[in-house]
């Protein structure tokens, strides 16, 4: 009896590892399939936009000259409208979005803040294309009727707000962006903000400060890594976004001061342009732009991304 | 004195920290009700089962984006889900120490690209491999953006199973791949398959990646040939100067944003904790 025994339990065991070499194999390939990706996006990227940085050369990031037909191409147009919306989005999306943090951390009951933070979120699965829609049929005939001749009247000796008023430009453009960032800049400053110990805030309280010198000397600089983490999140998606910008910025490859101007992203550059661009240097222009936005959002990723690791995990998780 | 001087400011600085909450979560109100006035009044019965009218003509509906939103959203479900869950399993269950983080960074790096990149990548390597723009194509496209959601959901959710389970199971003989497939993968299956829905929902809709690969189309699209989608419906109805097919955009997108929002609170409602939503 105790001979087979002996001769089976070893073939099992194999059996068994055999099996279990196949899975971890099995899942190292799939899970391969996913720096595949990634190595195969750059290489495409890079591959692509060959003919254009080939012909064009770094001169291509400087010019601002966007002709299709004698086939000169520049990034500048693109890259300031990229760079103005994002900028002028978080200028409006920083204080509303740290301050709802804030108030959903520091002030509201537990429950509240949760259901009120749920909502918030929704917004951040709203697809962009939702956005653009609103933003279109309704943002940019209230821009174009109400907020832009108020801007002009009251506000137009700084040339930020002169030119005609379209409705379409870099205001309405960072107005949808703004309202798409926050979302993010909530979600990502609450939870750095509920990480501060509660100690910090005792401390503080015990000192005799108020609830707001306690929150705004005390445990904002103390969740400072996390929301600066949960700002550059906000930016890389703000720079990102195609439709909702594509629909309201006017479309037009040039370069103006004013923000009521019709300007134009890289991002709705290729939206606009990328189906109708036969291949040549046109579509290689294109791709090199594509290039240029993953070099940036891969940088801004990377950075919030860090940020926020160095904050999570530490503290207790309510006050 | 100072004392009340800082006592109002106190005050007025946790009131506005209050308004500015107010001023987030009406913001989801605002764009809800948008939707639900223009949409509601836009939504009638042909929308869902007439083709598109020629340019300019007032009436039909959009039934050919439905459909063929379904087709790319499925396909890519059919291409994502799969390689999406196993490498997600990778990442819980065999963590290997240095293969897996990369595996993790990347997923992570391939999450927060702008959806408009993964457009081109499809686009070099389906539509001038092909010559055409095809639902295929737009398929590709949204799997790409799908694989590392799934990745990642289905990671988080399968490290929640307790260790204690998996240790169990090894104890009582169990082979580490016949522990995964049957203690693991069942004891953490309501959560990545709500990662999964959520994932799912979250590519239909996209709009970006489809513009240059499955292109629109006015009647039916097979998988080999350009379709119209939903998203990329609205935005052509939105832009154009006709007010029918602004109303038709409304109807389109209140139907979309009905199957976000049924995605995410059931997701909620489900887990009955916080979601965790795509990040990046």
């Amino acid at each position: 009896m105790a001979a087979p025994l002996a001769v089976s339990a070893p073939r099992a065991r194999t059996a068994a590892q055999t099996g279990d070499l196949v899975a971890r194999l099995i899942a190292i390939i799939f899970a391969t399939v996913v720096l595949l990706i990634v190595v195969l996006l750059v290489f495409e990227l890079w591959i692509g936009s060959g003919a254009s940085r080939h012909k064009l050369g770094w001169g291509f990031l400087v010019s601002s000259a966007w002709n299709p037909v004698t086939e000169q191409f520049g990034a500048l147009p693109f890259i300031y409208g990229t760079v103005i919306t994002s900028f002028v989005a978080l200028l409006i999306s920083i204080p509303l979005g740290v301050g709802a943090a804030i108030f959903l951390s520091e002030l509201a009951p537990p429950g509240v803040s949760n259901a009120l933070t749920f909502m918030v979120e929704l917004l951040a699965a709203f697809p962009s294309v939702i956005y653009g829609l609103l933003a279109f049929l309704t943002l940019v005939p209230l821009m174009r009727s109400y907020v832009e001749p108020f801007l002009k009247s009251h506000l137009g000796f700084i040339p930020l707000f002169t030119g005609p008023a379209f409705g379409v430009g870099y205001l309405t453009a960072s107005l949808v962006l703004a309202i798409m960032t926050f979302p993010f800049i909530i979600s990502v400053s609450r939870e750095a903000l509920l990480a501060v110990p509660r100690e910090q805030r005792e401390a503080a309280l015990a000192l005799g400060a108020t609830k707001w010198e306690s929150t705004w000397d005390i445990v904002v600089p103390y969740a400072k890594l996390g929301i600066y983490g949960s700002i550059f999140l906000g930016l890389a998606r703000a720079m990102g976004e195609t439709m909702a910008v594509t629909m309201v910025i006017g479309n037009s490859p040039e370069i103006h001061a004013s923000l009521l101007a019709p300007g134009y992203s890289i991002a709705s550059v290729i939206a606009n342009e990328f189906a109708e661009a036969t291949t040549g240097v046109r579509s290689a222009a294109l791709v090199e732009l594509g290039l240029v936005l993953f070099g940036l959002t891969i940088i801004i990723n990377g950075l919030a991304r860090l940020l926020i690791i160095a904050t999570t995990g530490k503290g207790s998780k309510r006050p | 004195m100072l004392l009340n001087w800082r006592k109002t400011v106190n005050y007025v600085m946790l009131s506005a920290t209050g308004v500015c909450a107010f001023v987030a979560v009406s913001a989801l109100f605002v764009i809800l009700a948008f939707l639900l006035y223009n949409g509601g009044k836009s939504l009638d019965w042909n929308f869902f089962t007439q083709l598109p009218k020629a340019t300019g003509e007032v009436g039909g509906g959009l039934a050919n984006a439905i459909v063929g939103s379904l087709e790319i959203v499925g396909l890519a479900s059919l291409v994502g889900i799969p390689i999406g869950f196993i490498a997600g399993i990778y990442l819980s269950e065999f963590d290997d120490k240095n293969f897996a983080p990369l595996i993790r960074y990347t997923a992570d790096l391939l999450n927060g690209i702008p959806s408009i990149i993964v457009g081109i990548l499809a686009w070099t390597l389906v539509v001038v491999s092909m010559k055409h723009f095809s639902a295929f194509a737009g398929s590709i496209a949204l799997a790409v953006m799908l694989i590392p959601i799934v990745t990642r959901q289905t990671e988080q959710f399968l490290r929640e199973v307790p260790m204690s389970l998996r240790e169990g199971a090894l104890a009582l003989g169990a082979s580490k791949w016949k522990t995964i497939a049957t203690v693991v993968v069942p004891a953490g299956s309501k959560g990545v398959l709500t990662g999964m829905i959520l994932g799912v929902a979250r590519i239909a809709g996209e709009s970006a990646p489809l513009l240059f690969t499955a292109l629109n189309n006015q009647f039916w699209g097979g998988i080999n040939e350009p379709t119209a989608s939903l998203p990329v419906m609205i935005y052509y109805r939105a832009i154009s100067p006709f007010d029918d097919w602004h109303r038709q955009a409304w109807a389109a997108g209140l139907v979309l944003i009905a199957l976000v929002l049924i995605a995410n609170v059931s997701a909620r409602l489900v887990l009955s904790r916080g979601i965790s939503m795509p990040r990046g």
